[in-house]
């Protein structure tokens, strides 16, 4: 059976990504709009930066956070100019590596839909007299739909699963950053075998329902259409 | 000298160089019959002095070492769904007893190979003082230690601060490592102003390489000892139980110490 | 009469546009000439869908650009219209959305009787619940020319809006188009390579080829210069405007009249009085150099030539002006060798067809 201790990671690790995607989509939409629409040379150089926590193993990407993050790194320094302390062992120091490690997640799917939008209908709608952020949010957001559901769902799920980064940078504490995939890995550790699986059931029962979630369902939805 | 003494001479000579062919053919043989080679799994915080032993091994046996590093509660893991380690060298004692009962260790095997120190560390030079008072006066935002549920430094550091009636009121500060090398990780980057490491982690030929440490004293937690076993998987391979013979040598033992563990008092 | 001051420059690589034109501010100009041109470049220039560097627009008095002063109206602050090649509807919204879209977002209070007007002069109040997934091309199209015109724009700018559609999508649209400026008063800009579309819309004609403007004019003077190559073309022809005058029912015959003379065409459905466009192919015209006694051609007018260009196929072009209207003939080199034509002398032009273009 869950534990209380285990319920409190899995409430905590729901707060954690909650808190990420909202991060994630007012921090991506920005971002993937720019890369969908740049014709700069640096779009290269940022999509592969975006696309890094992809391909690094979470660990490395978990401690050069760390190294980062702490009071002798640049971002440490930095926070702790502001006031804010350093971040590891912090739940917004968690929540920053999780933005940051599913970052890729949110803003691809939104980049694609983004992209597939085209050049058409924002030249219709500024001749409708809409300003570049009315046509965002009157004719982008409701086309991209579909992007920001994936997105948001992928982000979310991703979020709730990432390991390595919390390792490195959480720290273990109850009820700040003890979420449920450190506490699976916990309980396998110290060879307390059904807990890990009760606890790793309901993640995957979690995982495997976003999922279908994203094939079946959405796939149903009106996708944005070329326009015509 | 008569002809048959020559002739009694030639036969001594040919049966002594026949001998001595022999010889060199036996000698060869069991020579490559006992170069073998063993998987071991060792816990992660073992892995320096162990690299050493198994150097010193090869060149005192022959036979060769293949270290496998990692968390000893994953080896065990990995142990019960068959892994193909032939010697074990834990972080803790309980896992090897676990094992034993569990029947994959060949009976009688099991032994104390180290004795874990546990130091009290920070990155900062000057911030530990020598008797450990800090943990009293405090001015510390983080203390960093291994989880005490997995790793036994962490239990042990949990039993210092018990011992000095300090836990109540540190508890709050704890961050906690997944092992003790991330613990040590914490405290390195300093993350974390201070924390409960291994002593192997901080000393370079006995001295505590940077920072400011105190060496808690062994009559603050129940002993860190660090048990070897041969896994029923090495039972017939002559390198296992050659390694774990080797463990005990005197050679080993200085290796042992001088990377910062205390000896296994012997029986 | 307020003009269309417009001049452009830009390049890119490969191509470049290089104008500077007068338009009038009223009726339908159209930008006539092959693909790539940069016929509609020009008139993403006008809209400020692309910002050339060296630019200047004045529409009605007011500056749109001026690169000197570095002024530059962005798209959605230009009181315009555009309707473009493909409708470019928006596929989330209904028809009836997509008609206030703009509506919503003018500032000054819009006149609701202009959208109703709009919408029965384009036949579309039916259409009015659809998404645009659900509509024909046509009808696509003539929503989106709806949206444009709904706003009262100073300036409507169409970007071959028939292109994407076929014949008879076309013919359902045309019509519209042309009653379009007999309702409003707002000038037209229309991007075509059709000749057929041109010479039916046509008041104003900029002939371009290569970025940069090669005529313009009316299109009776423009389509008949004969330096130019549409002179040349097989399909060469003149537009007349006329007015009809008189329905002769029992012959099935309708006679307009133009600036110098009357025509008899056949019978016309509409009222006396009624404008219309007639279109002459310089193939159907045959000079004479008296007026023929007998002959079945209905349409005999005196014409004097103008000029005369012969090409390298054997056939000569021959301008000519009835009346106030000039007028192109395809003829054989060997005749006007042998009616030794010149420029200046009187003719009689025998017309064997036309064909009524609204």
């Amino acid at each position: 059976m869950l534990t209380p201790a285990d319920i409190e990671t899995l409430l905590l690790t729901f707060k954690v990504a909650s808190l990420a995607t909202a991060l994630m989509l007012l921090l991506g939409t920005p971002l993937a709009w720019w890369l969908a629409r740049t014709r700069s040379g640096w779009k290269g150089i940022i999509n592969a930066v975006v696309a890094l926590p992809l391909v690094l193993p979470p660990t490395v990407l978990g401690f050069y956070l760390l190294v980062l993050m702490g009071p002798a790194g640049a971002v440490g320094k930095i926070t702790t100019w502001l006031g804010l302390g350093s971040l590891p062992f912090t739940f917004a120091g968690l929540v920053i590596a999780s933005v940051l490690y599913s970052m890729p997640f949110v803003v691809q799917p939104l980049q694609a839909s983004f992209t597939s939008i085209g050049a058409q209908p924002l030249e219709a709608a500024a001749t409708l007299r809409a300003g570049p952020l009315d046509t965002f949010f009157s004719i982008v957001v409701p086309l991209a739909k579909p992007g920001f559901m994936t997105g948001a769902i992928l982000g979310f799920a991703h979020t709730v699963g990432e390991f390595g980064v919390v390792l490195m940078v959480g720290g273990n504490i109850p009820d700040k950053t003890r979420v449920v995939s450190v506490q699976i890995y916990n309980h396998v550790e110290a060879l307390e075998y059904s807990e890990a699986h009760w606890l790793a059931g309901c993640l995957l029962v979690f995982s495997f329902s976003v999922l279908l979630v994203l094939y079946t369902v959405l796939k149903t939805q009106p996708v944005a259409h070329p326009l015509k | 000298m008569s002809f048959n003494c020559l002739k009694s001479l030639l036969l001594t000579l040919n049966l002594f160089s026949k001998s001595i062919f022999l010889t060199l053919f036996l000698v060869s043989f069991s020579a490559i019959a006992l170069a073998e080679t063993t998987l071991v799994a060792v816990a992660a915080n073992f892995g320096q002095p162990m690299a050493e032993i198994s150097g010193a091994f090869k060149k005192a046996t022959g036979h060769s070492a293949k270290l496998s590093l990692g968390s000893s509660g994953k080896f065990v893991a990995q142990f019960e769904s068959g892994a193909p380690f032939e010697v074990f060298l834990s972080a803790d004692n309980e896992k090897p007893l676990k094992l034993e009962h569990a029947g994959l260790t060949v009976p009688g095997s099991r032994f104390t190979y180290a004795v874990g120190k546990l130091a009290l560390w920070s990155a900062t030079a000057g911030l530990v003082d020598g008797q450990g008072q800090i943990l009293d006066k405090g001015g510390f935002k983080h203390l960093a230690l291994a989880d005490p549920k997995l790793a036994p430094y962490g239990a042990a550091a949990i039993e210092v601060m018990k011992n000095k009636g300090l836990l109540k009121k540190l508890q709050p500060l704890f961050v906690e490592g997944e092992n003790i090398a991330q613990t040590h990780q914490f405290v390195r980057t300093g993350n974390a102003e201070l924390g409960f490491l291994a002593l192997s982690q901080i000393i370079d030929n006995g001295k505590i390489i940077t920072g400011s440490g105190w060496i808690v004293p062994e009559n603050l937690h129940s002993p860190i000892l660090q048990d070897a076993v041969l896994l029923k998987t090495g039972e017939k391979n002559p390198a296992a139980s050659a390694l774990l013979q080797f463990l005990k040598s005197p050679e080993a033992l200085a290796i042992i110490e001088k990377y910062g563990y205390g000896l296994p008092k012997s029986k | 009469m307020t003009r269309i001051e417009a001049r452009f420059q830009l390049d890119y690589g490969g191509f470049k546009l290089d104008v500077d034109l007068q338009l009038p501010s009223a009726g339908i100009t159209v930008l006539f000439g092959p693909s790539g041109c940069g016929k509609t470049t020009l008139l993403r220039c006008i809209a400020g869908l692309q910002c050339p560097p060296e630019g200047f627009l004045k529409i009605n008095g007011s500056i749109w650009q001026n690169s000197e002063d570095g002024v530059f109206l962005p798209p959605h602050k230009r009181p315009l219209g555009y309707v473009f090649q493909e409708a470019n509807l928006f596929p989330h919204l209904s028809v009836q959305e997509n008609l206030h879209y703009g509506l919503k977002r003018i500032k000054q209070n819009p006149e609701p009787v202009n959208l109703e007007q709009t919408v029965e002069l384009l036949g579309i109040g039916h259409l009015m619940g659809r998404m645009p997934e659900r509509l024909s091309g046509g009808e696509r199209q003539r929503v989106a020319i709806a949206r444009a015109l709904a706003l009262n724009p100073d300036i409507l700018l169409m970007d071959e809006p028939l292109a994407a559609l076929d014949f008879k999508r076309k013919q359902e649209i045309l019509p519209f188009l042309s009653r379009l400026h007999q309702h409003r008063a707002i000038p037209v800009l229309y991007v075509t390579h059709a000749q057929q579309e041109m010479a039916q819309l046509a008041d104003y004609l900029v002939i371009m080829a290569d970025g940069r403007e090669i005529a313009s004019g009316l299109p009776a003077d423009t389509l008949t210069r004969l330096e130019l190559p549409l002179a040349q073309d097989r399909e060469a022809a003149t537009v007349w405007p006329v007015t009809i005058v008189e329905h002769e029912a029992d012959y099935h015959l309708t006679r307009v009249a133009f600036a110098g003379g009357t025509l008899s065409l056949p019978i016309i459905n509409a009222a006396v009085g009624t404008p219309l466009r007639v279109q002459i192919y310089a193939r159907d015209v045959s000079i004479a150099l008296e007026s023929p006694a007998a002959t079945s051609i209905l349409n005999v007018l005196p014409a004097t030539i103008t000029g005369i260009a012969d090409d390298h196929r054997g056939q000569s072009v021959v301008k000519l002006q009835a009346g106030t209207q000039p007028l192109l003939a395809h003829i054989t080199q060997k005749s006007a060798r042998l009616l030794d034509l010149q420029v200046g002398m009187p003719v009689y032009v025998q017309i064997k067809g036309t064909s009524i273009l609204n």
